[in-house]
């Protein structure tokens, strides 16, 4: 746990003094110790290592991302004229359940109008291993803390962008699929040209249905994680360009 | 530091926040029916004051008809038809219970859907209110003075009478059909051989002379499933338009396998020719029994068995019936006021056809056929179509008119009415509806003149429209001004049981007519007593018949000795009161059967058979006078066998004593 450049001291313009508290992360002590350590040890002017600041907003990301699997991850509402109340689903990291207890069976219900397959969270082969993935990326955003590796902050929001994209991908795909492969001979209502994929984001009119789609409160837990890491990783690159910078000018 | 991010990034990122935010906020579409300016004075009626229309709700489920006052939306009376109601005796009274009476035996239910109006010159014209039963197959009529069922009559060959009973535009006819096709003649016959045996019938009702009430003649026609009829008028006077649906002649799961075809039917029956084939003796009479039920002066209904029906297939009668295609399942079929047009109200397709009678006509003439369905002519839809109303709403179903070019269509999945115009098939209008419409209504608004002020929302779906009440809600009406340009919503109100259609008119037609008490002078009840010098007790064998009066505030006799358990017990009460609005009631302890309500100079009569010897109090039900707790009575039963002589305390005992005891 070497490091060869120390980190920048937030609102500072290099090392700061041996002995001074550090000027951001006063919260966790252990890790504000832990800056100190690496200050003193620290020798090389490069920073690879992440700020105290940086690695305790890594380790809140990191740990947020927990929500999604108890939280929804995202939302579809139907409103329609007789469904007052309102009718929605949620998919959730490992299942996809009703928004109230029997809405699920009510959209399936109203969806065989229209020949549309039965919306069974079994036949989703994703949710088997997507809180894996999630406990997976959860634990390697802990790690990019605990270690404070800098390459592998830009791994993990590598990963974690990638992440939301395929899942968004894979949203599209599904939807896709049970929007559009009707089964036309056992449909009651055949509107020709009229397919029933709800939006990958935001409102559509699906005959008398219109139809919300938008992330659920652990997506949007996880777009704030998400949008905390990826602005660590964006201050990191600007610090070592910065760095960088100095180190040339020196 | 934060200087030191890149700004459009952090700038990016609050505005995709805020923009997702903000739209997730404004997903909702807004208030449910909100209100403008001073609506409640529109709906107003002041104390004391007399609503502008009756409407008449048919009570679906409930068996029976809802009286109301519109605008005020105030219920006013509930006219039992085909269920026993237990609030007044119907079905229960020994003069009421023949009412009911079927060739299957005493029904004690039925869905009752569709009123209509008796109309003179194609106008209601106040006599009468038809209604139909659903479920097994009759059609009552009821009187517009005393907002009684008088007449009730079965219809043979038939199941499932929907497409009923639509009336002719002088009442020469209420028509029925089968919904459900069935095997004719009814027979022990495999369900799989639907295709073969099962067929549909269409009957044309004799209506317009009370107490004559008869199947004049019925059609035999294709087994698929007829659901709902107008008559024409004007230039298509003399024709009935009948929606068909499961032209697939499915027999199971219809819900897809008879929303198969892209196009069922109307089927256009010109009954002046059917009149014309009766008349030469085509067809043939096919022997099957249905009951006649008809309350005459007498007040006591009598049930009579007919025999015997005259059917004409289509071959019988050419001329007689002819198909027009119609997209898709259709469900309600509506002649506009000058009769030339024919709409038909899909429930799956994505237009609302009009079809043009004067069309239909040359198409005929013309024998412009697109081919025969089990002998019956289908005429080419582009040849009888005047036009196709675009983006009418989904599910749409019925369509009512204002007399002033307008037409109003119900759309029951986007739970709307939709405005067009006649001629142009322009939308012009639409309003939300809460929830899922079924049929509108306009005063007169079937009719050759309505009165275009109002349209009536008749909802399926409730919801959170009123406290809510358990799991079952009654059913939701919308009073809508339809008056100008754009419509407006005026009122919600509950209704009872299912409003499955309604029919209103002026109240002036029928309120200075309405019978307020039954002349006692005139009661030909058997059982009457007309004068409490006559009140008794008379055994005949095993019955004992009691003569009572009931006046403000006791009953005569009102104690009675010497019935023994066994016996068959019957009141026959006669309210004496010539005054209106003091009905009396008659209850006694441990009798299994309803009450009975009295009206003044009527008599009802009650059935008991005492069950265990005792000393039974009776009493008067409705709250008639100051001493209306007082208005009570003792009956007492002894003992199978027992030796106790039979008397009471009524002024004609004597006579009955004198005379050697009852007959």
């Amino acid at each position: 746990m070497i490091t060869r450049r120390p980190p920048l001291v937030p609102g500072g313009d290099g090392a700061a003094p041996e002995g001074a508290p550090p000027s951001a992360p006063v919260v966790v002590h252990a890790a504000a110790r832990r800056v100190r350590f690496q200050i003193i040890a620290s020798a090389a002017p490069a920073p690879s290592r992440l700020s105290a600041g940086a690695r305790i907003a890594v380790a809140v990301a990191a740990l947020a991302l927990l929500a999604v699997l108890v939280l929804p991850l995202w939302r579809i509402d139907l409103e329609a004229p007789q469904y007052p109340e309102g009718l929605g689903m949620e998919i959730r990291v490992n299942t996809i359940v009703g928004v109230k207890p029997n809405d699920l069976n009510s959209i399936n219900n109203l969806n065989h109008y229209i020949g549309m397959k039965v919306i069974r969270p079994e036949d989703f082969p994703e949710l088997r291993f997507m809180p894996l993935l999630v406990a997976g990326l959860s634990a390697m955003g802990l790690v990019v803390a605990a270690t404070g590796r800098r390459r592998l902050l830009y791994a993990w929001v590598a990963l974690l962008v990638l992440f939301a994209l395929a899942g968004l991908a894979d949203f599209y795909r599904w939807s896709y699929d049970y929007g559009h492969n009707l089964d036309y001979e056992r449909a009651i209502i055949k509107v020709p040209g009229m397919s029933y994929q709800p939006p990958l984001i935001g409102s559509k009119q699906l005959l008398n249905f219109r139809a919300h789609s938008w992330p659920g409160s652990g997506g949007w837990v996880a777009i704030a994680a998400g949008a905390l890491a990826s602005l660590v990783a964006a201050r990191e690159l600007v610090r070592a360009r910065r760095a960088r910078g100095v180190a040339e000018a020196a | 530091m934060a200087r030191k991010i890149p700004r459009p990034f952090v700038l990016g990122l609050v505005a995709g926040a805020v923009t997702a935010v903000f739209a997730y906020a404004c997903r909702t579409t807004g208030p449910k029916g909100a209100l403008d300016g001073d609506i409640a004075s529109r709906v107003y009626v002041a104390p004391g004051e007399y609503d502008e229309f009756y409407a008449f709700l048919s009570g679906g489920f409930s068996g029976q008809v809802t009286v109301y006052g519109l605008p005020s939306g105030r219920l006013l009376k509930v006219v039992p038809v085909f269920s026993q109601h237990a609030e007044n005796g119907w079905g229960y009274s020994e003069e009421t219970k023949p009412m009911l009476e079927t060739s299957f035996g005493f029904v004690p239910w039925d869905d009752a859907h569709h009123p209509q109006l008796s109309k003179t010159n194609g106008v209601p014209d106040g006599r009468w209110l038809f209604i139909n039963a659903n479920n097994t197959p009759r059609v009552a009529r009821i009187s517009l003075e005393t907002f009684e069922t008088e007449e009730i009559i079965e219809i043979p060959q038939s199941a499932g009478n929907h497409a009923s009973p639509f009336v002719t535009p002088n009442s020469e006819y209420v028509v029925a059909s089968t919904r459900f096709s069935v095997p004719v003649p009814q027979r022990d016959i495999s369900i799989a051989d639907y295709k073969a045996a099962f067929k549909g019938t269409i009957s044309f009702i004799r209506a317009n002379a009370p107490g004559e009430m008869d199947i004049a003649f019925q059609l035999v026609v294709p087994g698929y499933n007829y659901d709902l009829a107008h008559a024409g008028k004007g230039p298509s006077y003399g024709w009935a338009f009948f929606t068909t649906y499961n032209t697939e002649q499915a027999n199971t799961l219809l819900e897809i396998n008879a929303s198969q075809r892209d196009k069922d039917f109307v089927a256009a029956v010109n009954w002046r020719r059917a009149e014309e084939c009766v008349a030469q003796g085509r067809g043939r009479d096919v022997p099957v029994t249905y009951a006649h039920n008809y309350m005459d002066e007498t007040r006591v209904a009598r049930s009579e068995r007919k025999q015997g029906v005259r059917v004409l297939e289509p071959a019988d009668c050419e001329g007689m019936i002819y198909y027009l295609p119609t997209p898709k399942s259709p469900h309600g079929v509506d002649v506009d006021p000058s009769g030339e047009y024919i709409v038909a109200g899909g429930k799956l397709a994505t237009v609302i056809p009009v079809h043009s009678f004067s069309k239909m006509l040359a198409a005929i003439e013309a024998k412009d056929f697109e081919g025969e369905a089990d002998g019956i002519p289908v005429l080419r839809y582009d040849a009888v179509l005047a036009g196709e109303v675009q983006n009418p709403g989904l599910g749409p179903l019925h369509t009512e008119f204002d007399g002033r070019g307008y037409a109003y269509t119900s759309a029951f999945i986007s739970s709307e009415i939709v405005k067009w115009k006649l001629g142009t098939w322009e939308v012009v209008d639409r309003i939300p509806t809460y929830y899922s419409i079924g049929h509108l209504m306009i005063p007169g608004g079937d009719s050759e003149k309505p009165w275009g002020k109002y349209v009536i929302a008749l909802n399926k779906i409730t919801k959170d429209r009123y406290l809510p009440t358990g799991p079952e809600l009654v059913h939701a009406a919308q009073l809508i001004d339809i008056s100008g340009e754009r419509m407006k919503l005026l009122l919600d109100f509950p209704t009872l049981g299912e409003p499955h259609y309604a029919q209103a008119l002026p109240a002036d037609l029928i309120k200075d007519k309405v019978v307020r008490i039954y002349d006692i002078q005139g009661n030909r009840n058997p059982y009457a007593t007309l004068s409490e010098a006559d009140a008794r007790v008379e055994r005949r064998g095993g019955t004992v018949h009691v003569y009572m009066t009931a006046i403000r505030s006791h009953f005569a006799p009102d104690i009675i000795e010497g019935i023994r358990v066994g016996d068959t017990v019957k009141f026959h009460v006669t309210n004496l009161e010539q005054d209106w609005d003091v009905p009396h009631g008659f209850a006694a302890m441990g009798v299994q059967n309803a009450e009975l309500l009295i009206m003044p100079g009527e008599t009802k009569t009650l059935t008991w058979v005492p069950k265990q010897p005792g000393v039974y109090p009776f009493y008067c039900t409705d709250f008639c006078s100051a001493l209306h707790q007082e208005m009570q009575g003792y009956v007492r039963v002894s003992p199978a066998g027992a030796n106790v002589v039979l008397t009471s305390n009524g002024a004609g005992q004597s006579r009955v004593l004198a005379s050697g005891g009852g007959r």
